[in-house]
């Protein structure tokens, strides 16, 4: 069980961390809301994932019944993050680009382009 | 409808601790799902909710898709990403798809799962031509289809959620 | 080492995770980076508060968590239409 929780821990801090550094290491909004929104995510996945394996063993060793409400409640914590984490995401890229944000070394931007051509917003 | 039985299943999934659920509990669930979803209509009387959305074979759907391609996706998206702040090689540019989705539930799946799959992110919606604009970290094409960024992803959101 | 300890070391690098994040809070040169170091912040909050829920033993701490994301989605909802000037 250690075993098993120490892994699912470490996988979870590494892409956790990745995600702090990616904060640091990329040159524009979009590319940094790529890096924090599905490294934070898949991190947090993981490290709810050991508190789970966590509560299910401690369950099946004294049959207690607040260790499965801990996973059912974790888990509910997890959809609800995964949920608002991605429409969070959503908002702050149409946020970024409307107040004039564009991005760094972009090769070409289709949005602004379609937004000059129709000279309004597209929704 | 969909607004009810989500918040009143959700209070007695949060009150719910191992053994049997006492009727008070059921009567505060459905007082408090009943005042929510009344609120939820004066707010905003056209919520495109759906009631098919309570269709046991969609949430069955939505639970595999979950499991299945979205997780194998997920973890392609996070060892990507790892990949690119550890070199720092990025090619960006900003794309249009079409989606071809005809419901606001399918599309916003469809924009959720693009924002958590590899090396996309959803910047913006068309409403009328129901296109997606897309943050694609490694531009390969000018005019890329639904199937370049996302795979499969449209047909299983138009099997879950239209 | 127990399971405890393993859980307060994953929390400790969390915690520091979270706290390196204020540099770009501070730094960041337009409001947009900021509201994304925030939202980072937030998820990563979440995920310290469910890990403690072990290490004190208490449920409770996982509802706190489960609100938690809840208002934090909605701060950023509100920072997004703030920084789209439509507020």
């Amino acid at each position: 069980m250690n075993t098993a929780i120490g892994i699912l821990l470490g996988i979870g801090l590494l892409f956790n961390v990745l995600g702090t550094v990616s904060l640091y290491r990329f040159p524009d909004v979009y590319t940094r809301l790529h890096g924090t929104t599905k490294c934070t995510t898949f991190g947090s996945l993981f490290t709810s994932a050991a508190v789970v394996v966590y509560g299910l063993t401690k369950f099946f060793q004294g049959f207690e019944g607040r260790f499965v409400t801990l996973s059912l409640h974790v888990m509910v914590a997890v959809l609800a993050l995964l949920i608002s984490n991605a429409t969070g995401a959503n908002a702050i890229a149409r946020a970024a680009h409307r107040s004039g944000i564009m991005p760094v070394r972009a090769v070409f931007d289709r949005l602004a382009e379609d937004e000059k051509t129709m000279g309004r917003r597209v929704s | 409808m969909v607004i009810f039985v989500a918040s009143a299943l959700t209070y007695l999934l949060l009150v719910w601790a191992g053994g049997s659920i006492e009727w008070l509990e059921v009567v505060i669930a459905l007082v408090f799902a009943g005042l929510i979803s009344i609120m939820a209509k004066r707010w905003n009387p056209e919520l495109p909710l759906r009631r098919s959305w309570l269709n046991p074979v969609r949430l069955v759907r939505f639970v595999v898709y979950l499991f299945g391609p979205f997780l194998v996706a997920l973890v392609q998206a996070n060892l990507d990403v790892a990949m690119r702040v550890i070199t720092g090689k990025i090619n960006p540019g900003i794309v249009r798809i079409p989606t071809g989705l005809a419901s606001d539930g399918a599309l916003t799946l469809l924009a959720n799962s693009i924002t958590l799959t590899p090396g996309t992110l959803t910047v913006d919606a068309n409403d009328e031509s129901r296109e997606l604009y897309v943050h694609w970290i490694n531009v390969t094409t000018e005019e890329p289809k639904a199937s370049d960024i996302c795979g499969t992803f449209p047909e299983w959101a138009r099997r879950i959620a239209e | 080492m127990t399971t405890e300890a393993l859980f307060s070391y994953a929390a400790a690098v969390l915690g520091l995770a979270a706290l390196a994040m204020l540099g770009r809070l501070v730094a960041g040169p337009t409001l947009a980076d900021r509201a994304v170091a925030l939202d980072a912040m937030n998820t990563l909050v979440v995920a310290l508060m469910i890990i403690l829920s072990v290490i004190f033993d208490s449920v409770v701490m996982v509802d706190v968590a489960i609100v938690y994301a809840g208002l934090s989605f909605v701060g950023t909802m509100f920072i997004a239409r703030y920084l789209e000037g439509s507020m």
